[in-house]
């Protein structure tokens, strides 16, 4: 092996991208937290999704090139929960995999992260997941407890452990229970979002129709088997659990506002998503490999990109993210919104959706703070969220991603062809939008 | 599936004290010897030669008479297939009878015959018919876990024949007694023994569990690639069978108008092709007669019964079932004896044996196989739930006294869809171990 000695006078050349096809995706159904799933975890949920997609398509035994995926709600002990996940599946305990977290983004940052790979050659084929359980949460103790029982640990004598211990305070003993509000600001996604609604003058109506719509189309995807292959049951549990088919304008408008103040709130639990117990998982691949493993490409992972805004100091809503990720890649890709066939816009809030749809079509936000020439423009919205989004199926932060990628890149292989676009608003001011096409 | 009372029954102190203890019955390993001693070929018919000289080639130790076995005979095979008089069924017992003696735990008694059906002349068809008789009320007669079986062919080929006696004499038939199995001309190709299912793809409806899963494992372990199927609310218990047998999971309700479809596309585009359908999926709705509503009365005619109709017109269609495939429908017990509250269940799986007679014919030429098994008292999540005397009643009825196993059904349809069987066509064994119910 003589030419092992010869020095390489210039590097290789890069590689060219590949493109990366979507081959299907599995969830396990979406429950509302302290439902049916009150006693699984994590791990549990992410196990079950993870074997039902290598049952649907056969990868039992299979070493794939990476398992991706994450929680929003954590517990320490869960720090390889991916791994850990992975050695408990049926694939190959060869598959390598990590945790990522971007909140409410990490499914879809996922699904990006393997992607990539794909398109750099780096590997061939890999799972992007996301799994959360607000019912089994991380109960942490206290800073003071926890301070006291570092030191105890730390103390070398028995004397010195006594003294240590003897720091201990009942109010010590109050466990520290996660909660959803933003660090920086105290004020809860809902309360957020209740400020931006308000500012951007959301109606009532208007969030009352989306949320009626969201369930009305799950409903009926769930009736014309649109999730067949896309969902495994899960402990008993075949459909989403916050899924109302017979969800009205009419019963939704009778609810309180529980997000906002005073005589203009106008989020109530009918319009915002519910905590969610729920897993999600996509495969994706190369054409090659899709190609020896006989898999049909559904859709291709065109692109991405992720944007955050100044939520603390700056003047713009927390959830608005999504709105300046999306000019950026439609300019990328030399697209403008209307060329799309398919937009799926996550449900965190119904006035997050409409609030992004509004400031996409009003001149002076896409010249300010986009900095625009011409505002984005209206969508049609027939393709909104065609099967149903989170305010029907639930949002289990992390899950929603795999959620939406799967079911987007089957809508576009049932239509024939297409493209689709996804916004999904995360905690922090972050946002990740991406682009699939059939 | 063991329950207090089972666990009591086979306990020591219950064989102590005399309690009958059913025989452990001998099950199909690959690997293991085809039976437990050396096989007596006897009868001079036109098959006995060339059974003796296969088994001999596949190292099987025969004799000619009892009295040249060392020890205890494993199995008889009786060709009496040229008996054309009466008087010549003497032979049966002449030759059989001091070889049944000597017959081990879980031995074979094998008889085979000439099809009276291609007969005409009045001496021939009564003699041969005269076989199925001795045979059946031999079957009531074997202890220690034997079994009596009848063989009966349709012209002089040894192939199905020869597949025929080898499932009845193999552990794969342990819960399969007094049935008659008619074999035609087909010939088939040579397969893998220990594999003999290699590189054909498989459907298996109603795999998610119970006898589904069994036939599932059972043909992946004959080498089959096999596409599990199951009602998505099924999906969870579905994708384990799936990934066990490292298959694929597709989730559907056969009842659907694009069931048949969906699994064409799916073995052909996923797999490369589609040899296998065993049409699984069931659902019984009990209530009596006069008290039967139209959902129970429909649910189950159209999934045990409309359903197949359906599906296998994709399947059957241009694209689907490869030439030389195979069909296999699960009947029942039900559908040949009846049973009290099952008028509907009845029904769909007395219509399911018309079906397998009837389709056979339309797809001879295609050398497609449809056949059907007809499980009696199988120990399963179902028949443990059946209130305790009853199940009990089932479970001790019959000639092997005791429940069969999933397994044992799975391995039947195994049989039927092995290469070698090609000349096992429109025919119902009944997987019951004899049960007293619908002799």
């Amino acid at each position: 092996m003589a030419s092992q000695n010869t020095p390489r006078s210039t590097p290789p050349a890069p590689r060219p991208p590949r493109r990366v096809a979507v081959l299907g995706g599995n969830r396990i159904p979406f429950a509302r937290s302290n439902g049916p799933y009150a006693k699984a975890s994590n791990q549990d949920m992410l196990t079950a999704t993870v074997d039902g997609l290598v049952a649907r398509y056969g990868l039992a035994g299979e070493r794939l090139g990476e398992v991706v995926a994450g929680a929003v709600l954590k517990h320490s002990r869960d720090f390889n929960l991916t791994r850990e996940t992975v050695l408990g599946t049926r694939l190959h305990p060869t598959t390598p995999a990590y945790d990522i977290q971007q909140a409410c983004g990490t499914g879809l940052e996922a699904a990006v992260l393997v992607a990539n790979k794909i398109a750099l050659g780096q590997v061939d084929a890999g799972i992007a997941g996301g799994v959360d359980s607000a019912s089994d949460a991380p109960i942490a103790v206290s800073e003071g407890l926890r301070q006291t029982l570092l030191a105890a640990n730390r103390a070398r004598s028995a004397g010195a452990r006594a003294k240590a211990l003897a720091g201990l305070r009942p109010g010590h003993l109050v466990p520290s229970i996660p909660e959803n509000v933003e660090p920086r600001t105290g004020l809860s996604m809902g309360e957020h979002m209740a400020l931006t609604a308000a500012q951007w003058g959301i109606t009532r109506e208007a969030q009352d129709e989306l949320a009626a719509a969201s369930h009305r189309n799950l409903a009926a995807a769930y009736d014309r088997g649109f999730f067949d292959d896309l969902v495994t049951p899960y402990l008993g549990t075949s459909r989403d659990t916050n899924l109302r088919a017979d969800s009205t304008v009419d019963k939704l408008s009778k609810l309180k506002p529980v997000f906002g103040k005073g005589d203009g709130a106008t989020m109530t639990a009918g319009n915002s998503t519910p905590l969610t117990d729920g897993a999600s998982a996509v495969l994706l691949a190369s054409e090659e490999w899709a190609a020896e493993h006989r898999l049909t490409p559904l859709a291709w992972f065109v692109d991405a990109e992720t944007a955050a805004v100044d939520y603390v100091h700056g003047d713009e809503g927390l959830l608005m993210a999504p709105a300046y990720a999306v000019p950026r890649l439609l300019a990328r890709n030399g697209l403008s919104l209307q060329d799309f066939d398919f937009y799926e816009i996550h449900e965190a809030f119904a006035a997050t959706v409409l609030t992004t749809l509004k400031a996409w079509e009003d001149p002076d936000f896409c010249r300010e703070r986009l900095g625009l020439d011409a505002p984005l423009g209206s969508i049609d919205r027939t393709k909104l969220n065609v099967n149903g989004s989170s305010l029907a199926a639930g949002h289990p932060f992390a899950a929603t991603g795999g959620r939406i990628v799967a079911s987007l890149a089957k809508q576009l292989h049932e239509a024939g062809g297409g493209r689709g676009l996804i916004s999904i608003c995360a905690a922090g001011g972050q946002g990740v939008v991406a682009i699939l096409e059939a | 599936m063991t329950d207090l009372f089972t666990t009591i029954v086979s306990s020591p102190v219950a064989r102590k004290v005399g309690v009958p203890q059913p025989t452990r019955l001998r099950r199909y390993e690959p690997g293991l010897p085809l039976c437990e001693g050396p096989v007596l070929v006897a009868g001079g018919g036109r098959f006995a030669e060339g059974i003796a000289a296969w088994l001999a080639s596949a190292g099987v130790a025969t004799v000619a008479t009892a009295a040249d076995a060392a020890n205890r005979v494993g199995a008889v095979v009786l060709d009496l297939s040229t008996a054309t008089d009466p008087a010549e069924l003497d032979q049966l017992r002449l030759l059989g009878a001091p070889a049944v003696k000597a017959l081990a735990r879980n031995g074979r008694v094998v008889v085979v015959g000439t099809d009276p059906s291609t007969l005409t002349d009045v001496a021939e068809v009564t003699t041969q018919r005269a076989l199925e008789g001795a045979v059946r009320s031999l079957g009531k007669e074997l202890r220690g876990g034997a079994t009596a079986n009848l063989v009966l062919a349709q012209g002089d080929a040894q192939g199905g024949v020869r597949s025929a006696v080898e499932f009845f004499l193999s552990g794969r038939s342990a819960y399969v007694d007094g049935q008659v199995v008619r074999v035609d001309e087909s010939t088939s190709p040579d397969a893998d023994a220990l594999r003999p299912l290699e590189g054909k793809v498989a459907v298996v409806t109603g795999a998610a569990r119970g006898i589904g899963a069994e036939i599932a494992k059972v043909l992946s372990r004959d080498g089959a690639t096999v596409v599990a199927v199951d009602v998505p609310a099924a999906g969870d218990a579905l994708a384990a069978v799936a990934n066990e047998v490292k298959g694929t999971a597709l989730q559907l309700d056969v009842t659907s108008d694009e069931a048949g479809r969906r699994i064409v596309e799916h073995a052909t585009s996923r797999h490369g092709g589609l040899d296998i359908v065993v049409h699984n999926a069931g659902i019984t709705r009990d209530k009596l007669f006069v008290n039967m509503d139209d959902d129970r009365w429909r649910s189950v005619m159209e999934v045990n019964l409309r359903s197949i109709l359906r599906m296998n017109e994709a399947i059957l269609g241009e694209g689907g079932l490869a030439d030389g495939g195979r069909i296999v429908c699960v009947a029942s017990i039900a559908g040949i004896a009846g049973n009290r509250g099952q008028t509907n269940y009845g029904a769909s799986k007395a219509g399911v044996i018309g079906l397998v007679t009837a389709l056979s014919r339309q797809v001879a030429e295609r050398d497609i196989t449809v056949n059907a098994v007809a499980p009696g008292f199988i120990e399963t999540e179902m028949t443990a739930r059946i209130p305790f005397a009853t199940r009990e009643i089932g479970r001790r009825m019959n000639s092997l006294q005791q429940g069969g196993r999933p397994k044992d059904v799975a391995e039947t349809i195994a049989w039927f869809v092995q290469p070698g069987a090609a000349a096992v066509t429109g025919q119902v064994v009944r997987v019951c171990g004899q049960s007293l119910l619908g002799a």
